[in-house]
């Protein structure tokens, strides 16, 4: 996986709650048997019309944005289903980080494992934020996961919360199998308990 | 004396491999369903890193996202999704995980093929590559939809890096009224909490009226809890869960039956233990209920009308509304009634099961299609389908001029070819009302069973009280 240690870029504001997997990405993109490939086709139908051109009018098209690494966005980013296409998209695209209120909980998760940082901060900071954004190229955000800090083109600073074990592992690029796979022998511990405890869950149909 | 526990609590304890000082936790697995759409990369993963499948018998695979409904001895028509379903039987080769393919007569969609085998059981951890198998929660399970990046590690490690979520307690009491379902409760619970109001929490549906729900009902409610933000919605069991698992394929048999079954008594919430949200809803308050908008909170009676933008209380809630009325094509205070349909879909992991089915044909019997509505009925598997045609609901259908399909995900997102053309709106027993969910500038209202054929034989978003 990719690190996260700093960005500084371009931010895009997508003042929209409730921006859902489907939106993110559509079913005909899910489809594919890659990760790769699938930025073009982020935010598909807000992005292009039905004959496949660019709507001008949609944030990412813009001249100012079309190279934005930052997403600003509306409550509860990211509802919805569970496809990991959502942040391939995202990341495929150039986004390496999405600021919200709020995000839904699969989406989070799935994002930490793709070297994507999700930042969630109280809606007064979400308010100035978009405002910056609002700026486009004028106006580059910086985000340092180490010291949890978000700095404004004018300075002015943003401490964001993040799980201490998540930033460890984003910071450092960690596979979470390899690290899991260490701890083996408590797995193989745990199924000789169960079979004993539960026999009936060690196989289908068990007699 | 123990701290009084959650059934969550106590399923996630069971579960506990490692637990880190950080609080984060190593969760074992016990059976993991996978499916075509979210599982590709992950098999792909394992052979780049020479892994292993750990548990190939805790693992079990069928493809229901891309599957045709209608023509299937033709196989499949459009090449990316056959090449989706061929990968899928090329990797469960590889790797030796069991699988039911589309010409078996249990092929269906996931969360339809889990309980109806047994695979699901009370107890225990279920993940699927896919947000509704919070379904499974209907017997007591902790199940949660997983990305792919955790599919591959389900497959390789048969654990789950996590964190615990919170507990809340959704309560529902009384007596649902007549023409008023378990889709209709949980789209009310939706409406009430918020798309994100289960956020970071799994969800204890409890009281008399969720109690009262058959098993199929169960599984509505529960499989509508990511709807409501929650990753797992779960129901203590009882004997009218050991009930419907007795003699499933593959649950257990002979003393593993009666041991289970015994632990499986003891899975209930203790008295006095702590819940961080609760929630209380009378099961008398709940109507027939219809979304309006693009999202599955966007939801009211349908004795009620199009909501208006200015009644939100704040300003990101109100653009979102206005958003959705654009999108959807209607306009504030037109009541439900008075929306005419095109298309009705009957199916998915939320109403595929043949208790749906005979709702539907209990009301469809002796009537007829409106002139120019489509009808899709898409049973949730091969054995929902046997069922029904040894019922002769499948005559009903066709007799009231509903197409009679094969099993799988179908209109539920379209990604095989059932899909609605823009502009097209269809009152839909699935679980999402998505932008584009149904096919591109697709509207879609989520109803129940009984409400799809209500608005199929009308024309129009109808109360089936009155039909």
């Amino acid at each position: 996986m990719q690190k996260f240690t700093k960005l500084t870029g371009v931010a895009a504001p997508m003042p929209i709650i409730n921006v859902d997997t489907d939106m993110i990405i559509p079913k005909q993109f899910l489809k594919t048997i890659k990760r790769s490939g699938l930025g073009k086709n982020l935010f598909f139908e807000m992005r292009y019309d039905d004959k496949g051109a660019e709507k001008p009018d949609f944030v990412l098209n813009k001249p100012q944005y079309r190279k934005a690494e930052i997403l600003v966005a509306g409550d509860n980013f990211g509802c919805g289903s569970s496809r990991e296409h959502a942040p391939w998209a995202i990341m495929d695209f150039g986004i390496r980080c999405v600021i919200s209120t709020s995000f839904a909980d699969i989406f989070y998760n799935n994002c930490f494992k793709n070297g994507i940082l999700p930042i969630k901060l109280a809606q007064a900071d979400i308010d100035k934020l978009m405002d910056d954004a609002n700026r486009g190229a004028n106006a580059t955000i910086s985000v340092d996961l180490e010291a949890q800090e978000i700095r404004g083109p004018d300075g002015g600073v943003i401490k964001f919360e993040i799980d201490p074990f998540r930033k460890h592992c984003l910071l450092n690029g960690l596979d979470d199998i390899g690290l899991t796979l260490e701890k083996k022998s408590k797995i193989e511990d745990f199924e000789a308990r169960r079979a004993q405890q539960s026999p009936w869950l060690a196989a289908t149909g068990s007699r | 004396m123990a701290t009084p526990s959650t059934l969550f609590d106590k399923i996630w304890q069971a579960h506990l491999v490692d637990r880190q000082e950080d609080g984060t936790c190593l969760l074992y697995i016990d059976r993991h369903l996978v499916h075509e759409v979210t599982s590709p990369q992950a098999f792909e993963g394992l052979r780049v890193t020479g892994r292993k499948v750990r548990k190939p018998e805790q693992t079990l695979a069928v493809a229901d996202h891309n599957v045709p409904t209608k023509d299937r001895d033709k196989g499949i028509a459009e090449e990316e999704s056959r090449i989706q379903v061929e990968t899928l039987e090329a990797n469960i080769k590889d790797f030796g995980v069991p699988y039911f393919p589309m010409s078996d007569i249990r092929q269906g969609v996931v969360h339809i093929v889990g309980p109806e085998q047994g695979f699901t059981l009370p107890g225990a951890t279920i993940v699927c590559g896919d947000s509704h198998t919070a379904t499974h929660g209907a017997f007591g399970s902790l199940a949660f939809g997983i990305g792919t990046s955790e599919v591959e590690h389900v497959l390789a490690t048969q654990t789950l890096l996590q964190r615990p979520a919170k507990n809340m307690l959704i309560e529902v009491t009384g007596t649902l009224p007549q023409g008023v379902t378990a889709k209709d409760m949980a789209l009310y619970i939706i409406g009430k909490i918020g798309t994100a109001g289960g956020t970071g929490h799994v969800i204890e549906y409890a009281g008399d009226a969720v109690v009262a729900l058959s098993m199929e009902g169960r599984m509505t409610l529960c499989n509508m809890t990511i709807e409501g933000g929650a990753r797992a919605g779960l129901i203590a069991p009882d004997q009218k869960t050991f009930d419907y698992l007795a003699g499933k394929p593959m649950a257990p048999k002979g003393a593993n039956w009666e041991a289970a079954v015994m632990y499986w008594k003891t899975l209930k919430t203790d008295a006095g233990a702590h819940f961080d949200t609760i929630h209380r809803f009378k099961a008398e308050d709940i109507a027939p209920m219809v979304t309006w908008g693009t999202s599955p909170e966007d939801v009211v009676a349908i004795t009620d009308v199009v909501p208006d933008p200015s009644s939100a209380h704040d300003e990101g809630k109100k653009a979102g509304m206005e958003r959705a009325l654009a999108y959807m094509g209607l306009k504030a205070g037109t009541p439900m009634t008075e929306i005419a349909i095109d298309h009705v879909f009957i199916g998915s992991c939320t109403n595929g099961r043949i208790e749906d089915l005979r709702a539907a044909a209990e009301l469809a019997k002796g009537r007829k299609v409106a002139a120019g509505v489509q009808v899709l009925v898409v049973p949730g598997s091969g054995l929902v389908k046997e069922q029904a045609e040894a019922e002769g609901l499948d005559e009903i259908f066709i007799d009231a001029g509903f197409e009679w399909r094969d099993a799988g995900c179908s209109m539920c997102l379209a990604m095989n070819t059932d899909r609605l053309k823009p502009g097209e709106r269809c009152a839909s027993t699935s679980n999402r009302n998505f932008e584009g969910r149904q096919g591109r500038d697709s509207r879609t209202h989520l109803v129940s069973p009984a409400m799809a054929v209500a608005a199929a034989v009308t024309g129009k978003l109808t109360d089936v009280r009155k039909l």
